[in-house]
């Protein structure tokens, strides 16, 4: 038993939560700012990874897993990133919180 | 576009919204409780420990069937290096006696809770509704528009949360600062519940909470907490989001719980426990100079909203000043509402209501405490030094043994630490 928290990564950890399906992501990088260096913030700061650097040293933000908890908003800021809330009734939904 | 209006429109179901809606419903007041996730509770996030002391009387009846977790009568402070630790466990009669001073919670059933204690007392709650904007005509905050729709209302109520987004559209608040925030993030890991209970040495219903500090944000800003429950703990971690960005070694917050669970004072209390959830949230940490504006025309800011979360050295608090904003901010409406003034000058009577109790009184007490805690020694150095002298001591080697004294000299220049203890003395008398 002891292996299995030794060993959940952190896709099998947000696969724990309970998510609802968002008909558009909540947060997007703002167009031309997909090189911004802000966005290593993202990287660092998100408690979920959503934030990665691909092949061509481009940011990408994931959208599965997101806990809206807006830290990527504070790091990277307002100039980088748009961001809302998810509407009503999508996103995640927490049990115990 | 519906032209009804309310007398009071609450943004965000938790507690300080959740409290302002349950206080006007008591005094028979009409409020609508907007609330964007399935239920109260949905968005919302402690890390686990509520005070009820200071707020118990405002919600008497809230108690008794409360959804609390376990009553906290063991305090504990682990500091940590990157290969020793001190454990220290406090007991005293004083928070071991009813009424307990503080339990440990899990907010979202908290709040599924408190909602529905509202709406017996007559609150309207709407779930799965999200508020976009405020509503403001001629500078002054008319109702909300929710999903496109315009909702009128005398006041608008915001609790929708640590980021402060409503509050800065009405420009009561400014743009967020990493700076001035930290993130937290937890796992919910179960446990058998005779288990758990022997291994912090609990008696039944009974919990302890457990501060770590050092090595484990890798001498940034933060700490580790646990907080038993019935059948889980809550294990986590806090960590300054500019120390996280900018700081070296530079390393992926969810990397770091990894480590932490995996520290073998960790590692042996979670073991054979499953994770349930796993859950961020953003933490204010700026203290009394990063309050928000409080109110304006048709307006007030309640919860962590308005920055209400207090890093008071070795206890963080927001839940408490949650509600006690709500309450108070329900105070302020019942009382303009004889008079129909609901202007700035009107709703004014909330930041004095907040002043004349403990809300204000320790945020202004504790005004200097950021600036004592930023700072790096606090995080790196005395764990560090702790570690290395008990480690010192406690080891026996192969040959002779030193005297104490001789060995603890070797590690610590006392001139410096002479020169580090009194300058540091300076900031921490402000603890």
């Amino acid at each position: 038993m002891s292996e299995i928290n030794e060993t959940l990564n952190l896709k099998a950890k947000l696969g724990l939560n309970v998510f609802k399906e968002n008909e558009h992501f909540h947060i997007t990088i703002n167009p031309g700012m997909e090189n911004d260096a802000r966005l290593l913030n993202g990287v660092l700061t998100c408690p979920a990874g959503l934030y990665s650097v691909n092949s061509e040293g481009k940011y990408e933000l994931s959208q599965d897993g997101c806990l809206e908890c807006g830290t990527c908003k504070i790091a990277c800021g307002d100039e980088v990133l748009s961001w809302q809330y998810p509407e009503g009734a999508s996103g995640v939904q927490y049990r115990f919180g | 576009m519906s032209e009804e209006k309310f007398e009071t429109i609450v943004v965000g179901g938790g507690l300080a919204g959740l409290a302002a809606a349950y206080t006007l419903a008591a005094a028979g007041k009409e409020v609508l409780l907007l609330e964007k996730g399935d239920y109260c509770g949905a968005k919302n996030v402690t890390g686990g420990r509520m005070y009820v002391a200071p707020i118990r009387d405002y919600f008497p009846d809230l108690w008794a069937k409360a959804p609390f977790e376990r009553a906290i009568v063991q305090e504990e402070l682990c500091l940590m290096s990157a290969t020793d630790s001190l454990l220290v466990r406090y007991n005293g009669e004083a928070i071991a006696t009813e009424p307990y001073q503080s339990y440990s919670i899990c907010l979202a059933k908290f709040d599924k809770y408190f909602a529905k204690q509202a709406e017996k007392k007559g609150a309207m709650i709407v779930t799965k509704k999200k508020v976009d904007t405020l509503l403001i005509e001629n500078g002054k905050v008319a109702g909300v528009v929710a999903g496109g729709e315009v909702l009128r209302s005398n006041v608008v109520i915001c609790g929708d949360g640590v980021l402060s987004i409503l509050p800065q559209q009405a420009r009561l608040q400014k743009p967020l600062s990493p700076k001035h925030f930290a993130v937290g993030i937890k796992e919910i890991i179960e446990l058998d519940q005779q288990v758990l209970e022997d291994r912090f040495n609990l008696s039944s219903e009974l919990g302890a909470a457990r501060l770590y500090l050092g090595d484990i944000t890798e001498g940034k800003f933060g700490g580790g907490f646990l907080y038993t429950n019935k059948d889980s703990v809550s294990l986590g971690l806090v960590v300054g989001i500019e120390a996280l960005m900018s700081e070296t070694p530079k390393t992926e917050l969810p990397e770091m719980l990894d480590r932490f669970k995996r520290r073998p004072e960790v590692a042996s209390l979670i073991a054979g426990g499953q994770t349930a959830e796993y859950s961020a949230h953003v933490i204010g940490e700026g203290g009394y100079k990063q309050l928000s504006k409080l109110y304006a025309d048709g307006v007030l800011v309640t919860g962590d909203s308005a920055g209400f979360m207090l890093n008071a050295g070795i206890t963080v608090r927001g839940m408490e000043y949650a509600m006690y904003s709500g309450y108070a901010a329900a105070q302020a409406v019942i009382a303009v509402s004889e008079r129909g003034d609901y202007s700035a000058q009107a709703l004014s009577i909330y930041e004095k209501l907040l002043e004349e109790s403990f809300v204000l009184k320790d945020f202004r007490e504790f005004k200097d405490v950021p600036e004592a805690m930023d700072h790096k020694r606090l995080f790196t150095y005395y764990p560090q030094l702790v570690g290395g002298v008990l480690s010192s001591l406690y080891q026996m080697p192969n040959g002779p043994k030193e005297r104490a004294i001789p060995t603890v000299r070797k590690l610590v220049n006392f001139k410096v630490i002479k020169d580090i203890l009194f300058k540091d003395a300076g900031k921490v008398i402000k603890l």
